[in-house]
């Protein structure tokens, strides 16, 4: 129900956005969020939502009209053409998945518009790619797990097990992890995607030579691998990106979670200004924990706010200088825009502890200290 | 690769073909016995899966939870049939395809409607939690052997309950021809939302099984459906021995391919190529073994001939 009245509530906004629309533009800034509200995965694009809306809450600049993809490619580019062409909207953001991403950015960014990536950064937008509207407010799909590949040779990990879905991320987070771990590779091993069961695979994790396990399992595949990895008596550590350890993913995966490290950009309890006030904002907003996605929905908000204060939208290339400055107080403490708009950023690393009865994630040090990512060099802008 | 390596890979494949034998042997008896094609089967599941976490998150019971994993799924699905299913009977398999597709929207929306977005939490009981040491120095989860135990019983219950018992015959009846049976005084309608029911019921314990040791979600049941179509196709449809064998022949297909393939093609190529290569084939391979079988035998291992 309050999925629906927050959407009906957006719907209303939306509509009376476009009444003050018809008399000039007023400074305000028109912002189509198309993400992933229904069938598995809704949780990420509710979190990236809802940090979004908290952001933007008190700001009479931001107009916000949200429409669910349903993780679907064709649907999304729809409901990007709707957007744009009948909602008239600025700026575009909202997205969860690479594919998705790839289907609606450029296309969109082609027509003038802006784009903020809230979530997903593939590499073709971050390289050959890249675009002087598109900004990744997140992250280059390859960060988390170059830093745990640095984390884990600076851990002394001399042998690593290595695990992805056989599809273009999985591959692309295996080859992160690759770049920056200086150890030895003892297996890597590609499951079908989709997998939910990860029996044959944690036999094969038992009889290996590693030290370590790294996995990237994003969603419901993190979940079934590590309460069955729990259930088997293998006891190499393991450790994964933040996807699979999110606070969304901690609740069903409960005390098999406990003790794995995971990387990430940012944390609950990470000691930078403002950041306390978002995590406290949020439960007492929306009675749950906020996720990673949450705070890369927040930041996205503030940034477009930081925008919008110095620049009218109207202005394409004071809005777009205005964006790159990052003029805002990220959660994840020190945000820059590196020369093709993905961040330069810290990565952490967490660990997953339980703080009386709820599963969830402790920040114990830097994996990477202003980490940007490796395809830059292609960009051309 | 070492025996006792490939021992273990065994126990896997058995262990889920016996998780997938779960899921095929209802939804063979619904296509079998009613000629139906239920695409909302692994809604069921799904539902079975739900209702165990609930159950096990309010009482901390797993024998509860897999209890109420049955009754919620039979309950769904006698609802399920006395509302919507009963009106597909005479219709042309498109028509049923196309209202049990709608039925999966349903229940995945309404399930989100009333559990949220986030997987639900509901993990193995204490007792099976860790693995035992099994002859001959191999590991394995206790647990996976429970569900191994639990499938084979589940078998022997239902080819007794088909063989033995009266409504066994009606239901072998129902499955050759359902105008005479309903001439010699059975109510078929009645059959036929037991069935149903019967048919997720068995659904519905698959799910509450295996999401203890998955994760409980929106959308769960719809990879498992596809596989259980691909084993009652390997079986023969409507066969439930059939399910069974090809339950467990898709099972170890699938686990011995992943692992063996791979291997197999590290011999000659470099590692990671050859990790690639390897799970792209072996995801094929139970559809390679489907499309062996119904060269042989286009009707399954147990198929009627036609």
């Amino acid at each position: 129900m309050r999925v629906k009245n927050l959407v009906m509530m957006a719907a209303c906004a939306a509509a009376l956005g476009t009444a003050a629309m018809a008399d000039g533009h007023g400074g305000a800034v028109k912002v189509g969020m198309i993400t992933t509200l229904s069938g598995g995965g809704a949780g990420l694009g509710i979190d990236v939502r809802d940090g979004f809306l908290l952001a933007t809450k008190d700001s009479d600049m931001i107009q916000t009209v949200i429409v669910d993809d349903q993780r679907k490619p064709d649907i999304a580019v729809q409901l990007a053409d709707k957007l744009i062409q009948s909602e008239k909207v600025d700026v575009l953001t909202g997205i969860i998945w690479s594919n998705l991403a790839m289907a609606v950015v450029p296309s969109a960014v082609a027509q003038g518009k802006f784009y903020l990536s809230p979530n997903a950064g593939p590499s073709a937008l971050a390289g050959r790619g890249c675009n002087p509207n598109y900004f990744n407010v997140s992250w280059q799909n390859d960060a988390f797990a170059e830093a745990a590949g640095a984390y884990m040779s600076d851990a002394g990990v001399e042998k690593v097990f290595l695990m992805a879905p056989n599809y273009p991320a999985g591959q692309d987070s295996m080859a992160g992890f690759k770049r920056f771990f200086k150890g030895e590779v003892s297996a890597e091993v590609y499951t079908a995607l989709g997998q939910t069961d990860y029996a044959a695979e944690i036999a094969q994790i038992r009889a290996s030579d590693a030290d370590q396990v790294y996995f990237f399992l994003p969603g419901g595949m993190g979940i079934s691998f590590m309460k069955q990895y729990a259930g088997s008596g293998v006891d190499k550590p393991v450790a994964g990106p933040a996807f699979s350890f999110d606070q969304g993913i901690l609740g069903a995966i409960g005390e098999a979670a406990l003790g794995v490290k995971n990387t990430a950009h940012w944390s609950k309890d990470l000691d930078v200004p403002g950041n306390a006030e978002f995590v406290t904002a949020f439960q007492a907003e929306y009675g749950r924990l906020p996720s990673i996605y949450a705070a890369q929905g927040y930041d996205t908000g503030l940034l477009l706010m930081s925008a919008a204060a110095k620049a009218d939208v109207a202005d394409a290339d004071a809005f777009r200088a205005a964006l790159k400055e990052a003029d805002f107080q990220s959660v994840r403490g020190d945000f820059t825009f590196a020369d093709n708009n993905h961040p330069i950023q810290n990565i952490y690393v967490r660990e997953v502890v339980k703080e009386g009865d709820v599963v969830t994630n402790k920040l114990i040090g830097t994996a990477i200290s202003n980490h940007t990512d490796a395809y830059g060099v292609d960009c051309k802008m | 690769m070492t025996t006792l390596l490939l021992i273990e890979q065994v126990l896997n494949g058995l262990q889920s073909g016996i998780m997938l034998f779960l899921m095929a042997a209802g939804l063979t008896l619904i296509f079998g016995v009613m000629g139906l094609i239920n695409l909302a089967h692994g809604s069921l599941y799904m539902v079975g899966a739900f209702a165990a976490a609930a159950v096990a998150g309010a009482t901390g019971s797993f024998t509860l939870a897999l209890m109420a994993s049955l009754a919620a799924a039979a309950a769904a699905g006698a609802i399920v049939e006395v509302t919507v299913i009963r009106r597909l009977y005479d219709r042309d398999h498109l028509d049923q395809v196309l209202a049990t597709f709608a039925l999966i929207l349903i229940f995945s929306e309404g399930t989100r409607w009333l559990f949220g977005s986030f997987p639900l939490y509901l993990d193995v009981p204490a007792a099976f939690a860790g693995p035992v040491m099994l002859p001959g120095g191999i590991q394995y989860p206790a647990y996976r052997l429970l569900i191994i135990a639990v499938g084979l019983a589940v078998a022997v219950g239902l080819f007794l309950l088909i063989a033995r018992t009266r409504i066994g015959i009606q239901i072998r009846a129902g499955e050759s021809d359902r105008e005479m049976i309903a001439a010699l005084g059975v109510d078929i309608s009645r059959l036929y939302t037991i069935v149903f029911a019967l048919g997720a019921a068995l659904a519905g314990l698959a799910g509450a099984l295996v999401g203890a040791i998955q994760s409980v979600q929106v959308g769960m049941g719809e990879p498992v459906l596809i596989l259980a179509f691909v084993v009652i196709v390997i079986g023969g449809i409507g066969s439930i021995k059939g399910a069974l064998v090809g339950a467990i022949l898709v099972g170890l297909t699938d686990t011995l391919g992943g692992v063996l393939l791979p291997l197999a093609f590290g011999l000659f190529l470099d590692p990671s190529t050859a990790s690639a290569i390897g799970s792209a084939l072996a995801s094929m391979a139970i559809y390679i073994l489907m499309a062996i079988v119904l060269i042989y035998r286009p009707t399954g291992l147990y198929g009627a001939p036609v």
